[in-house]
């Protein structure tokens, strides 16, 4: 402890002696049930956010905020979806569905006619839904948060048989 | 003292433009008071609690023009909570009961029901214009009511409201007979209209002038439009999304091309940037564009529509056009008089999008600036003395370091000199906004040299109470000074308390003022409300007495003739 306050005496600075860096102001408290208020909870943790600042009108701030979120939305995620034994591959867009079980669901649907099987569980027809990420890695579809898989998965595959049973998790 | 008769007095008054010219003669004798009031047609109510709507009517028995503003400035900025207070329908009500023959009713920050509108719709035979600006609390419920029952009406402008929308048969409510509009803005409404009512409708209305379209008008209606309106002077494009190889497309050149008047333009929410060359035509005569609200348009985008706009005054866009967009426009646009620079990235690090560079090539290029907004990354005092030197014509400035309380990026100072020298040499400022690093002494420069200053902005700023004195003693035309995050407290509120019924309104929040400051100005001087806004959070855990020594955490202070409002809130305490 007490090197480090011998470090602090030495260091250089372009201030005056004495005087330390000012002090970034905390954030006022909040504005309790403000209509407007409701955006606050997007704002990316890692950015302090200060209430009311920058002065920009709550109508623009509104404007630009719809527009950041449309313009997330607006683009398709399509990945290419395989499956071994089957002839050829199918499209999906990952925007389109909510969450793993709606995707699931598209799924079974579009590769029933390969036999596919039953709608519960992939493990039990021995199936494993693949995924390969940012990194080149195949990974097991479900064990990341939604949102995570659908900006990381470059492509998709359903793997069976032999395969799968390493894979096959017990969710 | 009339040596003239009252027609005579009456017709010379007819001259005087101001209100605040107005307001002096009326002082001056009964008879001239008299004259005065019934002769004043256009009527300006800066602070709606600062007197009774039924007492103005009763005053001003001809009034023809009504302005009121409602909520404090810093609302606009989320600072005032939600239901606080100004509304509308109260003066819409003593309007119709004392003046109906109201013609133009222009109201800014204020709650505005459907009610008040159909009322309003209902209770003035000859109205001609309503201009609500930064309102909510209606939907197009209301904004049908005017249109069905507005004969005559010539001006609907709605500046960024909150409106709801109910459906679109709003506009579908002008009735076919209704060909007197010159000027109508829905461009802050979100949802749909009626295109083919709409096309119509300016069809008919040949003396329309002003057309500001909403985002969800399609280019296909706005080519439609544009051929039956040639003669409009502005106008706001709505979404403007439209691929360059479309058929729609080149009908909206030809459009343009026929719109020899078109001097102010804005909208163009999606436009893509190769789509911006359809307005290359009309460039050369735009006295005004609002790029504001287009983020799509980049910096090179910009600079080359810009180049185009050599008769330009006013300019609103966003910082990415960066400095050496901005040094296009300053070698462009010798007759920029206003310039706006927004912040487009509020909440990424992003890239700096604009420093004090771009802005001190606009003084060297404009000299004829004289109000400035910019939001910038960064600021130093040698541009701002710089800017000083090139722009001593400012009547308006203000700047927003994005970084609270940042100091001078060269020299590691604080922006006192900086401030210091606009507000010396711009003699005829009257409203400033600061940001950046700042100690006491740029308020000594401002309570010395900022004798004109009506409206004063500040936040993060000074060291202690004698910051707030300095303004407080000096600027003798100060109205409106508003204050956030900075340390001044009871000592300097109660420093001179008559100044604050020379001025409409003191706002503090987040500052060291206490509740028992508060009590002492509110028992100190009876014709000021006094109101303690407490957060709806804090105000369930307060115990019924809070003690005088505990921070206020908002005070808003306004002069009234009107006593205490009986419309608060329950969060908010009149003392």
């Amino acid at each position: 402890m007490e090197d480090l306050d011998n470090l602090k005496a030495t260091e250089l600075t372009l201030g005056l002696p004495g005087i330390d860096a000012p002090e970034k102001p905390s954030p006022a408290s909040a504005t309790g049930s403000n209509k407007r208020s409701n955006e606050e909870c997007c704002l990316p943790a890692a950015k302090k956010q200060v209430v009311g600042w920058p002065p920009v009108r709550s109508y623009r701030m509104n404007s630009i905020r719809v527009r950041k979120m449309e313009a997330e939305d607006s683009t398709g995620i399509y990945v290419k979806v395989g499956m071994d034994g089957a002839p050829y591959l199918r499209k999906v867009d990952l925007r389109v569905y909510k969450d793993y079980k709606e995707l699931m669901e598209a799924l079974n649907d579009m590769f029933k006619c390969f036999s596919l099987g039953g709608a519960e569980g992939h493990e039990e027809s021995g199936y494993a839904i693949t995924y390969e990420d940012k990194d080149g890695d195949w990974m097991l579809v479900g064990d990341v948060p939604w949102e995570m898989f659908i900006s990381s998965c470059k492509r998709m595959r359903i793997m069976k048989g032999s395969e799968a049973r390493g894979l096959s998790s017990s969710t | 003292m009339t040596y003239f008769p009252e027609e005579v007095v009456e017709h010379i008054f007819d001259f005087l433009s101001s209100h605040r010219d107005r307001n002096i003669v009326s002082t001056v004798c009964k008879a001239w008071y008299r004259v005065e009031r019934l002769s004043r047609r256009s009527v300006f109510v800066g602070n709606c609690y600062a007197v009774r709507p039924g007492r103005v009517m009763a005053r001003f028995p001809g009034t023809k023009c009504l302005s009121v503003k409602g909520k404090p400035h810093f609302a606009d900025f989320n600072l005032v909570p939600h239901d606080w207070g100004g509304f509308a329908l109260p003066w819409i009500e003593a309007a119709a009961r004392g003046c109906p023959g109201l013609e133009e009713l222009r109201l800014k920050r204020m709650v505005v029901s459907d009610e008040s509108l159909e009322l309003l719709a209902r209770s003035f035979p000859n109205f001609k214009a309503l201009v609500l600006v930064s309102c909510e609390g209606f939907s197009t419920d209301g904004l049908a009511a005017i249109a069905t029952h507005c004969r005559g009406l010539r001006e609907l402008d709605l500046q960024e409201n909150e409106v709801e929308d109910h459906g679109r048969q709003w506009l579908s409510c002008f009735p076919d007979s209704c060909t007197s509009l010159e000027s109508l803005n829905f461009a802050c409404l979100k949802g749909e209209v009626n295109a083919g009512a709409l096309e119509r409708l300016v069809a008919r209305c040949v003396n329309l002038r002003s057309l500001k379209l909403n985002r969800a008008i399609s280019v296909e209606s706005l080519a439609r439009i544009l051929v039956r309106t040639p003669h409009l002077v502005e106008l706001g494009t709505g979404s403007f999304t439209v691929e360059h190889r479309a058929e729609a497309y080149q009908r909206l050149i030809h459009a343009f091309r026929k719109c020899k008047s078109l001097k102010s333009l804005s909208g163009f929410w999606d436009v893509a940037p190769r789509c911006l060359q359809s307005i290359y035509s009309i460039c050369p005569n735009l006295t005004v564009l609002n790029l504001s609200y287009a983020p799509a348009i980049q910096g090179a985008d910009l600079v080359k529509l810009i180049r185009h706009c050599f008769k330009l005054q006013k300019l609103w866009v966003l910082d990415c056009i960066g400095d050496k967009g901005l040094a296009v426009v300053a070698s462009t646009c010798k007759e920029l008089q206003e310039l706006r620079v927004f912040p487009s990235d509020i909440y990424g690090t992003g890239t700096a999008a604009v420093t004090e560079e771009g802005l001190v090539a606009i003084s060297s290029g404009c000299s004829k600036l004289n109000s400035l907004l910019y939001f910038c990354h960064q600021m130093t005092n040698a541009a701002l003395i710089t800017v000083a030197k090139n722009c001593p014509h400012f009547t308006r400035f203000r700047l927003c370091i994005l970084d609270p309380g940042k100091p001078d990026p060269d020299t590691n100072q604080p922006l006192d000199e900086g401030f210091g020298a606009i507000v010396r040499s711009c003699n005829d400022l009257r409203r400033l906004s600061l940001s950046g690093l700042l100690t006491d002494t740029v308020f000594l420069y401002i309570g010395e040299y900022a004798a004109r200053l009506e409206m004063l902005s500040i936040a993060f700023a000074g060291d202690s109470d004698k910051g707030m004195v300095y303004v407080l003693n000096g600027c003798k035309n100060l109205r409106k000074l508003e204050i956030r995050d900075s340390p001044f407290g009871d000592a300097a509120l109660l420093e001179n308390v008559g100044k604050y019924e020379t001025m409409r309104s003191l706002w503090m929040s987040s500052c060291d003022v206490t509740l028992g400051g508060c009590k002492a100005l509110a028992a100190k001087m009876p014709r000021l409300n006094v109101e303690v806004i407490n957060d709806r959070v804090e105000s369930d855990e307060m115990e019924e007495n809070p003690s005088d020594m505990h921070k206020v955490e908002k005070m808003y202070v306004y002069r009234t003739l009107a006593g205490a409002r009986n419309d608060a809130p329950e969060f908010v305490d009149i003392l």
